[in-house]
């Protein structure tokens, strides 16, 4: 009792550890529970009764691997022992924000270990030093005396040991120890957990169902929702718009409201719901329901196909300015100097997410205060879109973040937690919102449409000289993170992602014309670089074949990063990229992640594929896929492999196959049947190969699919290119485009 | 209006009695009224396999099975595939270190239970054929394969 009241006494320590990006609150130092459980920090639990140190997953697990990615960082710098630690995902809280750029507990663009890699370091070391310091208080001997092994306190003199459990349970604990920095931080060298493959920490639970997703969180008494929402695509974020505009004119609930175990009709700003007992009921009651809807948003009068044709006109129209940035020398004057000039559009259609899990959220409002469960990627966003639904404070808002059946970024959105946040408030009991698929498919944060018109400039002499690139594309900024839109109107650095292209030429024009559009767009796999990374890459190799030049070589040579080149050396020698091979060809492409802006990881990848065409039906095949990334350090190298794997299956789908069309703002696919994904079938050979040029992980062991995913569809355009001399400059690259431009080569030809 | 039906059905080995409206899925029941979540909902329309169960031995997808049509037939779910994860595909599935995301590896694995029932020895190219309807967004089916065939050989 003693002991506890002093730790009462002692409260919440906090520390300040000043950190790339500002400072974060690291100590949190506080007992808890039962003698011999102790809170070391915000991150790090030492439990002696059960012989466990527990460590918090700050934020999503969505299959990336950061459930032990997190520990291993955190066991490292603890010197823990790897057998005792579990993990356990962190509540709602900002001391779990993620240090990199979003400032807020959450996940995107790959930076989930890349964020947090050196934060839980310092937390891992910090619990350390604190039980090096009560332990060496205990001996009466100086802390300098003292050092650990797996989750031991050693003092050599007097060949004295306390294990960290036994450290928890000392009488007179005490909460204070120096603050670290960087600087304590072991060398790479001496690392004996990162870097070396342990199985992941979640592996089990999902080949036994019991890993909990949000769609299986279950509390007495609770109802359940479905939503109708407009024809329209609408997905309003819910801090900056509530999707009125297409949503409900009159309702007719009449036949809905007779199904048994339908409860109510509840009305949405942006849709019905329809509350009852069992999902099966509201299901049946949504499909009763008779809706008229409103007319005539801007989305309503969306076309994905005219907006091509306008949006490609846009792109070589120079008079339609757009924000220009990163942008190196004159790209004009050497547009004029040039010997030869270049040009070349290219076009993207909208691509889904298609998360395994649908959005789905389980909300319990109680007086002034508000539990949710959801499958989120923002915890953060998740209690500011409840609080601004339902007029509560934001750190009234619990979140209890579960796994993830897939995040790619879509489940950066918030409409589901404000939909389930909305009518628990209203039903006054806890209620789970589950979509089905048919509304994830019509209603999702689609990846912009894009039209993108490139220029080169050619020196006499055979030098590239001067590089223009336009993207016209709808912005995700101004819809899912509108404050930093409006702080820099134009610039939408998810869009833009992967056009600031690595290459050493002098004069470069990057320049972002903004087309609103209506429809719903946001961050999808790699954001921007899914098709920035398409038009740069492609239009690398127009010019390679224009100066005659083989263009992994000239990649090579224009490339100033030597890990750049690296990667590329040795996709070379991988693929044995010389070597002809009889109706196939190879195809290179290169990614440097966009500078880690926006998606995509800050490594290098060079990827080639091995192509053929089936003539007749313009369909193309990869049958092999050679890869090469250096992303720093790989936390864990087994798991990296696979999400490299696994990113060039994304890649290759989204290439060939995905695409959501669009007319008079409806979403014209609505489930797996239309809305193409890859299966078994469609999976190529893929082989891998890791170097490592820095220690910094770009995206470590972390979501880093969004690297390997970009390249894939350009390779497989310049593979095609260099087996049949037809070039495919729309993405996906579906059959009738493909017979169309073998069409246009036999024209030429003949 | 369909009617509210009761039932017996044999879950992973017990008789359970059911209420519901007789065209409820399969799968609604067994999560909801039986807290066995293990089983997925993906598309609702039989396109993804993410809710794969097996009735009487065969591998189905629970969300075309209503409650009616499965009346008085015997269920397996992830849930009832072994005790402690002692089927060899659940032990290949982590010696492979499979999933990602994990949503869709309840139903991978009732799938390939399925496979290994019916061919012990399935070539490359009999798992692909067999495996197609299930879909993993993540896209981990090289491993799915390699964990394949690591259980067949354990089975033989």
């Amino acid at each position: 009792m003693q002991r506890r009241a002093f730790l009462k006494r002692t409260g919440i320590a906090l520390g300040f550890v000043a950190m790339p990006g500002g400072l974060l609150r690291v100590v949190d130092a506080h007992a808890c529970g039962e003698e011999g459980d102790v809170d070391l920090n915000a991150w790090v639990h030492v439990s002696n009764s059960e012989n466990t140190i527990t460590v918090k997953c700050p934020t999503a697990e969505m299959g990336q691997g950061l459930y032990t990615a997190i520990p291993l960082l955190v066991a490292e710098e603890l010197d823990a022992d790897w057998r005792t630690i579990r993990v356990e995902q962190a509540p709602s809280d900002r001391v779990f924000s993620n240090p990199d750029d979003f400032s807020v507990q959450g996940v995107g663009g790959s930076r989930s270990t890349q964020g947090y890699w050196r934060i839980v370091r310092l937390a891992g070391a910090q619990a350390r030093a604190f039980l090096i310091a009560n332990a060496a208080r205990e001996w009466k001997v100086g802390v300098d005396e003292c050092t650990t092994e797996p989750n031991n306190v050693v003092h050599a003199a007097s060949g004295r040991k306390l294990s960290y459990m036994e450290v928890a349970k000392l009488d007179d604990i005490q909460l204070d120890a120096p603050l670290l920095t960087d600087k304590d931080l072991k060398p790479a060298s001496q690392w004996r957990l990162l870097g070396r493959d342990v199985p992941r920490l979640d592996v089990p639970l999902k080949v036994t169902g019991t890993a909990r997703y949000g769609i299986d969180v279950q509390i007495p008494g609770m109802y359940y929702a479905s939503i109708l929402h407009p024809p329209v695509a609408t997905l309003p974020h819910p801090l900056y718009g509530d999707g009125a505009e297409n949503g409900p004119l009159k309702i007719d609930s009449a036949e809905a409201i007779k199904i048994e175990g339908v409860a109510r009709v509840v009305p949405l700003p942006h849709g019905v719901a329809v509350v009852g007992t069992d999902y099966w009921a509201t299901v049946l009651g949504k499909r009763a329901l008779k809706v008229e809807w409103k007319q005539g948003s801007l989305a309503s009068q969306y076309d994905s196909e005219a907006k091509k044709r306008e949006w490609a006109a846009v792109a070589l129209d120079r008079t339609r300015q757009g924000r220009l940035f990163e942008n190196a020398g004159s790209f004009d004057a050497a547009f004029k100097a040039a010997a030869q000039t270049l040009s070349a559009d290219y076009v993207t259609d909208h691509g889904h997410h298609a998360c395994m899990e649908p959005f789905n959220a389980t909300a319990s409002m109680m007086h002034d205060d508000m539990e949710l469960w959801a499958p989120t990627q923002g915890q953060t966003w998740a209690q500011q879109a409840c609080a601004k639904v339902t007029g509560l404070a934001e750190d009234k808002i619990r979140v209890f973040t579960t796994f993830l059946g897939g995040g790619f970024g879509a489940k950066t959105e918030q409409l589901a937690n404000a939909e389930a946040a909305m009518l628990s408030k209203i039903m006054d009991k806890p209620v789970k919102v589950i979509w089905s698929r048919e509304d994830d498919v019509k209603h999702g944060a689609y990846r912009p449409l894009s039209a993108q018109h490139l220029d080169a400039a050619i020196s006499a002499d055979g030098k590239v000289t001067g590089w223009s690139h336009r993207v016209v594309a709808d912005s995700v900024l101004a819809r899912a993170r509108k404050p930093a839109w409006d702080n820099n109107p134009g610039i939408d650095s998810a869009v833009a992602a992967g056009m600031t292209q690595p290459y050493g030429i002098p004069n470069k024009h990057h320049e972002y014309v903004h087309q609103p559009g209506g429809v719903p767009v946001g961050y999808w796999n790699a954001v921007g670089n899914g098709f920035t990374i398409f038009a740069v890459e492609s239009f690398m190799d127009e010019v390679a074949a224009k100066l005659g030049k083989d263009p992994l070589q000239l990649r090579i040579d224009l490339l100033t990063d030597a890990r750049g080149k690296a990667v590329l050396e040795l996709a070379r020698k991988m693929s044995d990229w010389n070597r002809p091979r009889e109706g196939r060809a190879l195809g290179v492409a290169y990614n440097h992640g966009g500078g880690g802006r926006g998606g995509g990881g800050t490594g290098q990848l060079a990827e080639v594929v091995e192509v053929s065409v089936d003539r007749a039906s313009g369909v193309i095949k990869v049958h092999n896929v050679w890869a090469v990334a250096d992303v720093g350090t790989a936390i864990q190298p087994r798991h990296l492999r696979q999400q490299l794997e696994t990113g060039i299956i994304w890649g290759l789908s989204a290439g060939l196959r995905e695409r959501v069309t669009i007319k008079a703002g409806v979403v014209q696919q609505s489930n797996f049947d239309d809305y193409h994904v890859p299966r078994m079938d469609e999976v190529p050979n893929i082989q891998i190969a890791l170097l490592q040029g820095a220690l910094e992980p770009s995206s470590g062991a972390g979501q880093i699919a969004g690297l390997p995913q970009a390249p894939m569809a350009p390779a497989i355009a310049n593979a095609v290119f260099r087996l049949t001399g037809a070039r495919l400059r729309a993405m996906p690259m579906l059959p009738q485009q493909v017979k169309q431009a073998l069409s246009q080569v036999a024209i030429t030809k003949a | 209006m369909a009617q509210r039906i009761t039932t017996t059905l044999t879950i992973n080995g017990q008789r359970q009695s059911i209420t519901a409206t007789e065209d409820t899925p399969l799968l609604w029941v067994l999560r909801e009224q039986l807290k066995l979540t293990g089983t997925k909902f993906g598309c609702g329309v039989g396109q993804c396999g993410a809710c794969t169960v097996h009735l009487d031995g065969k591998p189905v997808q629970s969300c075309l099975s209503t409650l009616k049509d499965v009346a008085g037939k015997s269920v397996t779910t992830i849930e009832g595939l072994s005790k402690n994860s002692s089927h060899p595909l659940q032990q290949a599935w982590i010696a492979e270190q499979v999933p990602q995301c994990g949503y869709c590896q309840s139903g991978q694995i009732m799938r390939a239970a399925g496979l290994l029932k019916e061919t012990p020895r399935p070539t490359r190219e009999q798992i692909v054929e067999y495996m197609s309807p299930n879909i993993c967004r993540c896209g981990t089916y090289a491993r799915i394969t390699r964990a394949i065939e690591r259980a067949a050989k354990e089975l033989v």
